[in-house]
């Protein structure tokens, strides 16, 4: 329901338009959003589900950027703010705060996880070749997060390793 | 006619496993002797032979024949059953767990323990072959056979009508029978009732089987040892020749006047075989790869608690009829029945819910089973004798529990007979029995399960793990430690007091491990120990893991579930029973107790509505005979939760053992009393630390 809801909301024209999904292509596609002024991307067959923000458990003496845990049909999902993950952006939790939900596999099971970030907006196809190694140096998120960059149109979109996204820092 | 019998082999599988498992306890308790014993594990050894030589497993078949022969031969008494051969047994045992642990991944087995013990095997067995008649030929493969004389067998084969009824199909036998030489076989359809008689599922037919091959009778009986209650089966000899001569069926007949003459009709459509010449084939499946990957674990329930499932299910179904029948047709003067209907619902719903519980549990023998096998190794490896006892073995345990608490406790009984029981010089010389006991216990004790593992050998030397943790630097000097603080340590990683490394343990990993795990699965462990007496390790574990009981309270805006089984009692605090001591440590007295207080909205950094003591309420909580009172704002519902793991999506944390959903879809904390307590004492060192860092630093200043 999300999705649809979520598509509505999005500006037809502007900045952010979603273009028509373009199902017939050889390379991957990636789901982007927005964290403060810059645009990610995800791997879009790892996105669960895109949720609007509720309020989450909190989890006792987490990491800063844990948020908590919310309950997704009966899972236990961890919410985990990227803006405070990469130190990126105002955390503001309004009515049009969006949880992308991450699966990924790992040492043989699956874990769920919510990114909180600004908006979701677009769908990005990409060929491995368009794919481009970030700069060695400078930026707040950390080398190991990032697969590499994406240049569309005007702007630059980071692609986020979603296996090391889910790594959690320990507990203080 | 073909079956895909790769779709039996996951069961083969669980079988054998289970087959291997009681010749090894067998073989443990054989060193008794009896026939019965025995018999038992001849039977077990040759259903696994049978199995995987139905699905052609040939490297398990021929292996196992080996051991089949060695057992028939003690069996049959001819073999004098001494401890080198039960030695040979066992690790002959262990082969073939490896052989069909291969087989379910999926790999090959090239183990060389395996050709080790085949040739042990092999030895033994012609050790004894003067007084042994050939039983080992015929199949194992190098083995040449003693003349290339051909015999020729005639069998009678008379089922009883019903054999197909319980699984049989002659086809298998047939097959079975080429596979040994030249078979001709011929129906005899005589008892075919008339059409509006027949029984489509009843066997009317018998059969006449011509057989060439150089085989005992052994062999033969052996194929149709299966079928061997349900049918008349006589076999006789006609002759031995050099060469190989077809035998016409009418010759068959001459010799075979008796009261059956067979009949070569045409096969009846509703049984497919009646004559059939079966020529020698391989079982197909050979070289076929099999792919029956998918791990599905199953469990073996009681047909008792199935039974008693479904009696609660048909209550249930009653009941829902009711409130449907009351809700069609409802008006106010039925509320009263309404109600009395729920109040049945949640009854059903609730003893089908402890139902379903106990399913998952299985008695905790299934973990025990495995401990003398490896007191019986330990012991030959270490020349100390030890005698195993267990207790309690039906004692009920969680199946997922179970199974990881496998390996703690491997851990803690190698630990008891390497550290704990003493050498046998030294244990006469204390004045103790030449043999060591180890114990295994489990009991219930309150909503926890307790397995206990005693020695009575040298205990821990208490020094020796204090100067330890003094030289690791866990501990400083200063601090002095009550008896089980010192043991507790022997749980820090890194850290062995054993002299000499050993292969058994000793290297210093592993207690901290073992403590982990069985945390990880909302346990505990806890030590005693006298020195010279010796040791008892305590695992305390949750009786299931899916379902507590729980008392909801709120702390600033969050809700969380206090396990109801660690409550002592909830109290207003009354402004005279609170004295602050030692600091800035509040306790709290109640009766005679001395109950200290944590504050959970400071522990977990929170905002609350009471930050004194004096306003808000207090839980008393007790865990490990440490009583504290947690501090909360409000006392909410009792009701059952259901536990979900934080680690499944996230990580474990402390002071919490899970999560649960409550009635309103949002998510609340379980709180971990243990957990709790050990983020108190955290914070007091650090503050401590502080307060005597900051207090160097004023004098350094000056």
């Amino acid at each position: 329901m999300e999705i649809q809801s979520l598509a509505a909301e999005i500006p037809v024209e502007g900045e952010y338009s979603l273009e028509g999904i373009d199902f017939i292509t050889s390379g991957e596609q990636f789901l982007t959003f927005i964290l403060g002024a810059e645009q990610y991307a995800v791997n879009i067959l790892c996105v669960e589900e895109i949720r609007s923000w509720e309020k989450p458990t909190k989890i006792p003496n987490a990491p800063i950027d844990v948020k908590g845990v919310i309950n997704m049909r009966g899972v236990i999902v961890p919410i985990i703010d990227l803006r405070l993950k990469f130190g990126i952006g105002e955390p503001i939790y309004s009515d049009i705060t969006v949880v992308v939900v991450l699966n990924v596999e790992k040492e043989n099971s699956t874990k769920t996880m919510g990114f909180v970030v600004d908006a979701v907006s677009d769908v990005l196809n990409a060929e491995e070749k368009e794919i481009k190694s970030s700069p060695a140096f400078g930026g707040g998120v950390p080398q190991h997060y990032i697969d590499g960059l994406v240049n569309v149109g005007k702007n630059v979109v980071t692609i986020l390793n979603v296996q090391a996204l889910q790594t959690i820092e320990q507990h203080q | 006619m073909s079956i895909d019998l790769s779709q039996f082999i996951p069961s083969f599988l669980e079988e054998s496993f289970e087959g291997l498992e009681l010749m090894e306890s067998s073989l443990l308790n054989l060193e008794q002797g009896d026939d019965e014993t025995i018999n038992s594990i001849f039977r077990a050894a040759h259903s696994i032979k049978g199995g995987a030589g139905t699905f052609g497993f040939n490297n398990v078949t021929e292996f196992t024949h080996l051991v089949e022969t060695l057992l028939d031969e003690m069996r049959d008494g001819r073999r004098e059953i001494v401890q080198n051969d039960i030695e040979i047994l066992l690790d002959s045992v262990d082969c073939m767990k490896l052989l069909i642990e291969a087989i379910k991944n999926e790999t090959e087995c090239n183990d060389e323990k395996i050709d080790i013990t085949t040739k042990l095997l092999e030895e033994t067995l012609n050790t004894s072959q003067a007084l042994s008649t050939p039983t080992s030929e015929g199949q194992s493969a190098e083995t040449p056979a003693p003349s290339d004389a051909l015999i020729e067998w005639s069998i009678e084969f008379v089922p009883d009508h019903h054999l197909v009824q319980t699984g049989n199909d002659p086809q298998f036998l047939f097959n079975a029978l080429a596979a040994l030489g030249e078979v001709n076989i011929e129906a005899n359809a005589s008892d075919l009732p008339a059409l509006s008689e027949m029984d489509p599922e009843e066997l009317y037919l018998q059969w006449h089987i011509t057989l060439l091959a150089n085989v005992t009778e052994d062999d033969i009986k052996e194929i149709f040892e299966w079928v061997e209650d349900e049918c008349k089966l006589t076999i006789t000899k006609k002759t031995a020749t050099e060469t190989a001569p077809i035998v016409s069926s009418s010759e068959v007949n001459k010799t075979n006047s008796d009261s059956q003459q067979p009949e070569q009709i045409p096969t009846p459509s509703e049984e497919p075989v009646a004559k059939s010449e079966v020529k020698s084939m391989k079982p197909e499946s050979t070289n076929k790869p099999v792919k029956a990957k998918a791990e599905v674990g199953s469990i073996r329930v009681g047909v008792d608690k199935v039974d008693n499932l479904i009696n609660l299910m048909g209550e249930l179904v009653i009941t829902q009829s009711m409130l449907s029948e009351l809700g069609n047709d409802f008006d106010l003067s039925k509320v009263e029945r309404l109600n009395a209907g729920l109040e049945q619902l949640l009854q059903n719903t609730k003893e089908l819910q402890e139902s379903v519980m106990r399913i998952r549990m299985l008695p905790i023998s299934f973990a025990f089973n495995r401990f003398p096998r490896l007191i019986h190794d330990l012991s030959k490896k270490t020349g100390k004798q030890i005698e195993l006892i267990l207790k309690g073995e039906q004692t009920e345990l969680d199946k997922t529990v179970m199974e990881q608490i496998g390996d703690p406790l491997v851990h803690l009984v190698r630990n008891a007979v390497d550290h704990g029981i003493e050498p046998v010089e030294k244990r006469i010389a204390n004045g103790k029995s030449e043999q060591g006991t180890i114990t295994l216990n489990a009991y219930h004790q309150g909503g926890s399960i307790v397995i206990e593992i005693n020695d009575d050998g040298g205990g821990i030397n208490r020094k020796a793990v204090f100067d330890k943790a003094l030289e690791k630097g866990v501990i400083d000097g200063s601090s002095s430690l009550t008896d089980s603080q010192v043991f507790d340590l022997l749980f820090e990683p890194g850290f062995s007091t054993a002299k000499e490394l050993s292969d058994i343990s000793g290297r210093g990993v592993g207690m901290d491990v073992v403590k982990k795990n069985i945390q990880a699965l909302g346990g505990r462990i806890q030590v005693e120990s006298v020195e010279g007496k010796g040791s008892t390790f305590k695992v305390y574990l949750p009786l299931t893991l899916a379902i507590l009981d729980g008392q909801l309270v709120r702390v600033g805006t969050e809700i969380y579930i206090i396990p109801l089984i660690t409550i002592v009692e909830s109290l207003q605090t009354q402004a005279e029973s609170i004295n602050r001591v030692s600091g800035d440590m509040v306790l709290y007295r109640l009766r005679e107790d001395n109950v200290p207080v944590l504050p959970i909205y400071q522990l977990f950094g929170l905002e609350s509505d009471a930050t004194q003591v004096e306003d808000s309420l207090l839980v008393v909580v007790e865990d490990d005979g440490q009583k504290v009172g947690l501090m909360v704002d409000d006392l909410l519902a009792q009701q059952q939760v259901v536990i979900k793991s934080l680690n499944e999506n996230y990580q474990q944390v402390e002071g919490v053992s899970g999560a649960t959903i409550l009635g309103d879809g949002s998510v609340a904390m379980i709180l971990d009393i243990p957990g709790i307590i050990n983020i108190a004492q955290k914070k007091a060192r650090n503050h401590k630390n502080n307060n005597i860092n900051s207090a160097n630093t004023e004098e350094v200043t000056p």
